[in-house]
């Protein structure tokens, strides 16, 4: 049994507590990370996914617990052998002036990489079916600098492909893109997760996106886990009460039938006290 | 998608490398101009040598006047030869901390190495005006490791971040700057005019023993240099992604600024600070092969050398007979480019 339960996890924690400064943000955290299924992290703003995240892609050192990577502790591992195992792209990140798609995305090759064999040919087939799955060839030879957010953060997302790990982390990557490049990059992640098998952990903000996309959804309150589990188990309108402070309703996505949620707010209130009105129709 | 790179594998050996493919291009072009620039160099002067004769002197061909071979290899060559290592000294040592500090306006001018180092050197000249002047050197060095040291373990806390080093660098400039001033306010005036020339970063006088005195420094911390390009490459996209890779982050950071140190303090406690070539060469080096290090260190290396050795030259023709300090002929091109720099990076 527990073998089996070894192996649905690759990637655990066990009372972990990550500290910023002294003052715990995660607090005696137990959470396992399904083999194979893309995790979404949901939370209100500064209730410690970020920092979670972090703490299991080992850039943050416990305060005390342990973050477990096919059952050996993380930071008692080789930082390139984790590297081989592990990517991760943390929110936002920032290339030089002037780098090329290629240079970057060749840049995920490092922990394969030592001074003797610095581009062996296994280095240039990862980097070109990378930038072929992300559909950045034709832009290979460009300077970051030059690109949409759309192009650049497809880029980043090729230099962690590139690293070739099975488990894949990532903080917010639909952040600053507009809806359609949103739903285009999470249909590559679903694809990359649908096509190699790989784990893919990532936080998102949009709610609706995350039950769509999520196979196992992890929210998150002040440092705790507050609930897990398949998007229609967790969210509900309790949850999104407690975790957000918003009332809201939940629905089926017309589309995919998975939960959505519809805030309520004030303004919905108020016009709702006007009376009845007959439900409108959009087509 | 090879066609940006130039990649070296061969078959039969375990090893191979690549780099931006503009780069033996630009940096033969580079040599060569270096090459030009060093044999006017040698050639100009009270008393000149044409060019032709200065090559053959320097080939050990038979020449027409006996002399050549005395003036161009005792008396000038060195001279030339220094100018060539502190500027390839001074723009990796620049281009490392660029690297290490995300930041395109960082320099070891920048972030207080050269101060640390002129300070150290001028409070020798004035305090200690009987000290030999071989002990120079020696104290430009540990001035300019003692202020690196101090700046890194101040920002040292929960990691150093790149913002961090260069504030407390800033500082450090502006105490060190100050200090200076004091000894050169306060110290005995012939001792003080000195140092002024010194201040202004100089290759004028120095012999075979200065250029015997560097190689070793240049050569040595410019190979671990050249050896850590990768790691820079990684350290070059944050500490966040850089770790996500696997790279040991401050243990490489450490490494580099240790090297970046003794190729600024080395070269400013030879020539003195010629400014701004750190934070020149590793910029048209960025313009003319890419950001990537394998490339960027050779070129700027190239770059910063030529840099120095044609504004050594340019200071002695402009105003023939007066000689200016290459250190001048650096700071009036590099404060305007500076200034540019300055203005696009806002």
């Amino acid at each position: 049994m527990n073998q089996n339960r070894f192996f649905h996890h690759r990637l655990e924690t066990k009372q972990l507590t990550l500290a910023y400064d002294g003052a715990p943000v995660v607090q005696n955290l137990n959470l396992g990370i399904p083999t194979g299924k893309i995790t979404v992290l949901v939370g209100a703003n500064g209730c410690g996914k970020s920092t979670l995240l972090r703490g299991l892609a080992r850039l943050l050192k416990p305060k005390s617990g342990m973050v477990y990577l096919d059952g050996k502790a993380i930071f008692q591992l080789n930082a390139k052998t984790v590297a081989k195992k592990l990517g991760m792209l943390p929110q936002s990140p920032t290339a030089p002036e002037g780098l090329t798609v290629q240079d970057l995305v060749a840049m995920g090759r490092y922990p394969y990489q030592n001074w003797l064999q610095q581009w062996s040919s296994e280095d240039e087939q990862k980097v070109k079916e990378a930038l072929e799955i992300t559909n950045m060839t034709e832009l290979a030879d460009r300077a970051l600098d030059n690109l949409s957010g759309g192009q650049r953060q497809r880029a980043w997302i090729a230099m962690v492909l590139a690293q070739d790990t099975d488990l894949l982390l990532l903080d917010e990557p639909t952040t600053f893109l507009d809806l359609s490049h949103q739903v285009e990059l999470l249909d590559l992640l679903y694809e990359l997760h649908e096509q190699q098998g790989k784990t893919i952990v990532m936080i998102l903000h949009d709610l609706n996106l995350s039950c769509r996309y999520a196979d196992y959804l992890v929210a998150v309150q002040q440092g705790k886990i507050y609930t897990t589990g398949t998007p229609e188990q967790v969210m509900t309108e309790e949850m999104v009460r407690d975790v957000f402070n918003l009332e809201c309703r939940i629905v089926p996505d017309p589309l995919a039938d998975t939960p959505m949620c519809i805030p309520m707010g004030r303004k919905v209130k108020l016009s709702s006290s006007w009376g009845d009105k007959p439900p409108k129709t959009f087509s | 998608m090879t066609k940006q790179w130039l990649i070296i594998r061969p078959q039969v050996l375990p090893i191979s490398w690549k780099s931006d493919r503009r780069v033996p291009g630009v940096l033969l072009i580079l040599t060569l101009i270096t090459l030009v620039a060093m044999v006017i160099s040698v050639g100009y002067g009270e008393y000149q040598i044409a060019p032709l004769d200065v090559v053959k002197t320097l080939l050990g061909l038979p020449t027409t006047n006996g002399d050549y071979a005395f003036i161009i290899n005792t008396l000038r060559l060195p001279r030339t030869i220094v100018a060539f290592l502190v500027g390839g000294g001074m723009a990796i040592a620049g281009t490392i901390t660029q690297g290490i500090t995300r930041n395109p306006l960082a320099a070891p001018g920048i972030i207080g190495v050269n101060a640390g180092a002129t300070l150290a050197a001028v409070t020798l000249l004035v305090l200690l005006p009987n000290a030999p002047i071989s002990l120079l050197p020696f104290a430009a060095f540990v001035g300019a490791l003692t202020v690196a040291l101090l700046i890194y373990l101040l920002a040292w806390q929960e990691g150093s971040s790149p913002v961090r080093l260069i504030l407390v660098g800033i500082g450090f400039n502006l105490i060190a700057g100050a200090l200076t001033n004091l000894m050169i306010t306060f110290g005995e005036i012939n001792n003080v005019s000195q140092a002024l020339v010194w201040l202004a970063g100089s290759v004028y006088g120095r012999g075979w023993s200065q250029v015997l005195a560097l190689i070793p420094w240049i050569g040595i911390f410019g190979a671990i240099a050249f050896y850590l390009a990768r790691e820079l490459n990684t350290l070059n996209l944050g500490d966040e992604v850089a770790r996500g890779l696997g790279s040991r982050v401050e243990w490489q950071r450490g490494l580099l600024l240790l090297t970046s140190v003794a190729l600024a303090g080395s070269s400013v406690a030879t020539a003195g600070a010629v400014g701004f070539v750190g934070l020149m060469a590793p910029h048209i080096g960025r313009q003319l092969v890419g950001a990537s290090h394998e490339g960027l260190l050779p070129v700027a290396a190239m770059m910063g050398g030529m840099l120095v050795v044609c504004a050594d030259l340019l200071g002695r023709v402009m105003f023939a007979p007066l000689e200016l300090p290459c250190g001048i002929i650096t700071a009036v091109v590099g404060a305007p480019y500076f200034v540019y720099l300055l203005i696009k990076n806002r």
